[in-house]
């Protein structure tokens, strides 16, 4: 048995929580874990939920609240303000030293705020953890209209949250369809159709200038790049996020855009990890971001750091991208790598349901054939199936022949691989 | 860009309001309750017919232009909004209320003195439909049948239309509410009509406790050609189908497909589904409670033909007083009273899961002996509570689903809603083409390669 050591992990979202989990599995350190947040780990994925009654907090609790002492994790309500690697301690805000073995920092991600003039008047926020859940919906009660700026994955969220407590929502993005540097003109398109579909106030390339404010500092309207004024009384910034790592500022801790991580995750200080959104990696493999704010990363590399830690030291391999969403009634599933432009020596098989709300894409190799990437929208695919299809580079032949073993849809839909095997035959030259 | 479809809001802004369709409803159905109520007192028993259309089919029309508004305008994603936030379906106030009222009519249901029931003008008004349809007069178990199969009824389109983007769903709904109507109403009446035994084609024993038991089968044998054939299909049901279809499809071709108790859930009570607790002690009383239930019920069956055999010589009339307090406390005030009174306080399957032998019955043989699984979809999971949630089992679906690892579990019903509200396709009802590769233990993370691949160790 292993010496045992003190691990101190500051956030308790699930890359820090994952990492406890696993590290407990694997041995019997003392295990630390410290949030200014909430008392108990909570999936930040399912905010959206609670905001629109679909469950309550409580729901969102993925372990039940025995867990903790059971597994003899210790959990500690405090704010980091300090890292000191020299005496390998953290300094909490109610005064307490913490002492550490080894640290590990999964602090996420804060929401990103440009300098635009009235960014932080009241009613103006985005939506990252608990607390931007309370203001939302402190500052939705009884309101008009609210605006929402940017077209990503929360902008969509917030506007489908506002609208089921039927508060009108004007949505601002700055591209000229939805999504657009992520999702293919084919499938951005479709979620265009039907954002508008749900009755959005729906405006493509606006930009956002400005957020005016009321007698009392609170938002009262919004101005567009072309300085029209709209009226609201909430705006949702859901223009992206960046890496939370402020508070290590003076740490010694090389950090870039986000806290710099070599391949087993480990920072610029040696018993110092960093994992989840926070992270930068030095190295990202071939194809992959350096900083990947998803809730599938920060699991891997949880589970990744645990291994390392307890003497098996573990590469960072997250394996072929995947992802997944849902814009409002449509679940959208990735596998691979789909790009918005078609990449030169690639080309892709689409099909898309007459009535517009289902579709496949097919991303292969045009000297190979070998198949790439996935992108479904309306449609569920099996993961281990895409998986190894594109692990072991199958031709499109066969996946298009065999596409009825990744179909992931319940029982008695509507098959979809007949007309997509059609749409094959009719393409090939 | 367009801004229609805000009326809604136009009435209130921000509380999710009913329009102008669903109120007009809502007072139909209110006007038809009240001249129920009015005729309950007494004048019922001068004019059924007047009541029944005023009163019973009034409230039913009401209540249909209701729900046909309501779900209609509703896509998928709106499903589930603000039920934690409305006093009914959040065990607020208006839950309590109408689970007190629900508790206190299945308490006169089955305990009420025959003085109220035999000249009840509350069952007289249910005279014009019975007559007509199986010309004789309604009792209080016409009554209860009656409600019972319009509740399915009425409710499964409502399931239908809320559910109406996803095909299981339809299917599976259109099921129960045929098994109700046809072989738990239609069927047993016409039978009755015709002196033939009144047989409930969809319940059979143990959950039907006391098909089994020797007056049921002397009184079946004796009653024709008919009876018997019915006797000998309901024990190859329980003896023999039963194994078979469980082995290829899981307990839901009865629980989810065919049962009465079941199609009431998953209709009449699917507001209420989220209400079941999760937690890991409810699991452990759970498995204390239904597995010594069924073992209750298999040897008090035994013991009632060993003394009807022996003809009381051993056991007097004990076996006796056993079976009519399983009766009174299973029968009734577990699986009516507490079944379906505290849907709006428990959540829907409290007798399915805490309950009903033939539900821990179908589980064991799902558990040990089954091809059918839920399958989790690789690494997709985001742990978001939904599964876990709207399970009425109270199956922490998603601590399954988050691990990767596929879901096996006795108690599931296979109802396929953790599927339909998984906003991330994670979730699927499968039948496997053998039992034994259901579990898959020890999942990694997947597409986590450096820890999966027994991993790479320092370069």
């Amino acid at each position: 048995m292993t010496q045992k050591k003190n691990i101190v992990i500051i956030g308790n979202g699930v890359s820090g929580i994952t990492a406890a989990r696993h590290i407990r599995k694997r041995s019997d350190h003392r295990i630390t874990v410290i949030s200014a947040e909430t008392d108990h780990f909570f999936s930040r994925t399912a905010l959206m939920y609670i905001y629109m009654g679909h469950m309550k907090y409580e729901h969102t609790k993925p372990y039940e609240d025995w867990f903790w002492e059971k597994n003899r994790i210790e959990l500690r309500r405090d704010y980091v303000s300090k890292v000191n690697p020299e005496s390998n301690t953290v300094l909490l805000d109610s005064g307490e030293q913490l002492n550490y073995d080894e640290l590990i920092i999964a602090t996420g991600s804060s929401s990103n705020k440009f300098g635009w003039p009235g960014q932080d008047l009241k009613g103006v926020q985005g939506l990252y953890n608990y607390q931007d859940l309370e203001s939302m919906e402190a500052s939705t009660n009884g309101i008009e209209r609210a605006v929402v700026v940017g077209g990503g994955l929360i902008g969509i969220e917030m506007v489908e949250m506002l609208l089921s407590r039927q508060i009108p929502v004007t949505f601002l993005i700055r591209e000229d369809s939805f999504w657009n540097t992520i999702l293919p003109k084919e499938e951005s398109e479709m979620i265009n159709r039907h954002i508008r579909s749900h009755h959005v106030d729906f405006r493509l390339k606006t930009e956002f200038k400005e957020v005016l404010s009321d007698e009392n500092g609170a938002a009262r309207a919004i101005v567009t790049g072309d300085g029209e004024e709209i009226s609201c009384q909430f705006v949702g910034l859901a223009v992206g996020v960046h890496p939370n790592i402020s508070f290590l500022k003076d740490s010694g801790i090389e950090t870039d855009r986000g806290i710099l991580v070599d391949k087993h995750l480990r920072t610029s200080i040696p018993n110092i990890y960093a994992l989840g959104d926070c992270v930068q990696l030095s190295n990202p493999q071939p194809g992959r971001r350096p900083i990947e704010a998803v809730w599938y990363t920060g699991k891997m590399m949880g589970e990744t750091v645990a291994a390392t830690i307890c003497g098996q030291p573990t590469y960072y391999d997250p394996g072929i991208w995947f992802n997944s969403a849902k814009f409002f009634d449509i679940e959208y599933q990735t596998y691979g790598y789909v790009s918005a432009q078609p990449k030169e020596g690639e080309e892709s098989l689409y099909w898309e349901s007459e009535d517009g709300t289902r579709s496949l894409r097919i991303v292969f190799d045009s000297a190979t054939s070998s198949v790439v990437g996935f992108n479904a929208l309306g449609i569920r695919l099996r993961h281990q199936v895409c998986d190894e299809w594109i692990g072991n580079r199958t031709s499109v032949d066969q996946v298009v022949a065999n596409l009825g073993k990744a179909n992931f849809d319940p029982e008695f839909f509507k098959k979809f691989e007949k007309e997509v095997q059609l749409k094959f035959e009719t393409n090939k030259p | 860009m367009s801004k229609e479809g805000f009326s809604i809001s136009l009435v209130n802004p921000n509380a999710p309001g009913s329009d102008l369709v669903q109120k007009v409803g809502i007072g139909i159905s209110a006007l038809g309750l009240l001249s129920m109520l009015i005729g309950a007192t007494g004048p019922a028993n001068q004019d059924p017919s007047f009541y029944f259309w005023t009163g019973i089919m009034t409230s039913i029309v009401g209540f249909s232009i209701y729900i046909l508004r309501t779900f209609l305008h509703k896509t998928e994603s709106e499903n589930n909004n603000h039920i934690f936030n409305s006093s009914l379906t959040a065990r607020g106030i208006a839950g309590w209320a109408f689970g007190i009222f629900l508790t206190g009519f299945y308490i006169v249901l089955y305990w009420g003195p025959s003085s109220y029931w035999d000249n009840a003008a509350l069952v007289t008004m249910f005279d014009p439909i019975s007559q007509t349809i199986f010309g004789f007069r309604a009792d209080r178990w016409f009554l209860y049948g009656f409600i019972y199969t319009v509740s399915i009824l009425i409710m499964g389109v409502r399931a239908i239309l809320k559910y109406r983007h996803d095909n299981y769903q339809i299917v599976r709904t259109c099921s129960v509410m045929f098994f109700q109507l046809g072989f738990a109403f239609l069927l047993p009446l016409f039978m009755k009509a015709m002196s033939q035994p009144e047989f409930y084609f969809s319940y059979v024993w143990p959950l039907d406790y006391d098909m089994l038991w020797p007056d049921s089968v002397d009184g079946l044998m004796n009653a024709g050609t008919l009876a018997l054939w019915l006797l000998i299909a309901s024990a190859f049901i329980t003896f023999i189908a039963t194994p078979i279809l469980t082995y290829f499809f899981g307990k839901r071709w009865y629980c989810s497909w065919v049962c009465g108790c079941g199609g009431l859930a998953n209709t009449a009570g699917d507001p209420f589904r989220h209400l079941s607790d999760k937690s890991l002690t409810a699991w452990k009383i759970e498995r204390w409670t239904i597995y010594p239930i069924l073992v209750f019920i298999v040897l008090l069956t035994i013991l009632l033909w060993i003394n009807s055999y022996l003809q009381g010589d051993i056991f007097g009339s004990f076996s006796h007083q056993l079976a009519k307090g399983y009766g009174f406390f299973i029968g009734q005030l577990f699986a009516g009273v507490i079944g379906v009174g505290f849907y709006p306080l428990l959540g829907t399957r409290v007798w399915c899961r805490f309950g009903c032998p033939m539900a821990a019955y179908l589980g064991l043989l799902q558990k040990y002996f089954s091809r059918f699984r839920i399958t989790t979809n690789g690494g997709q999971c985001i742990s978001c509570g939904n599964c876990s949630t709207y399970c009425e089992m109270g199956i922490d679906v998603q601590a399954y689903a988050q691990r990767g690892e596929n879901i096996v579990r006795a108690s599931c019903v296979g109802c396929g809603i953790c599927s339909t509200v998984c906003p991330r396709g994670v979730l699927n009802l499968e039948n496997g083409s053998t039992h034994t590769d259901r579990k898959n233990d020890n999942p990694i993370t997947f597409g986590n390669d450096g820890v999966g691949l027994a991993s790479t160790s320092e370069a």
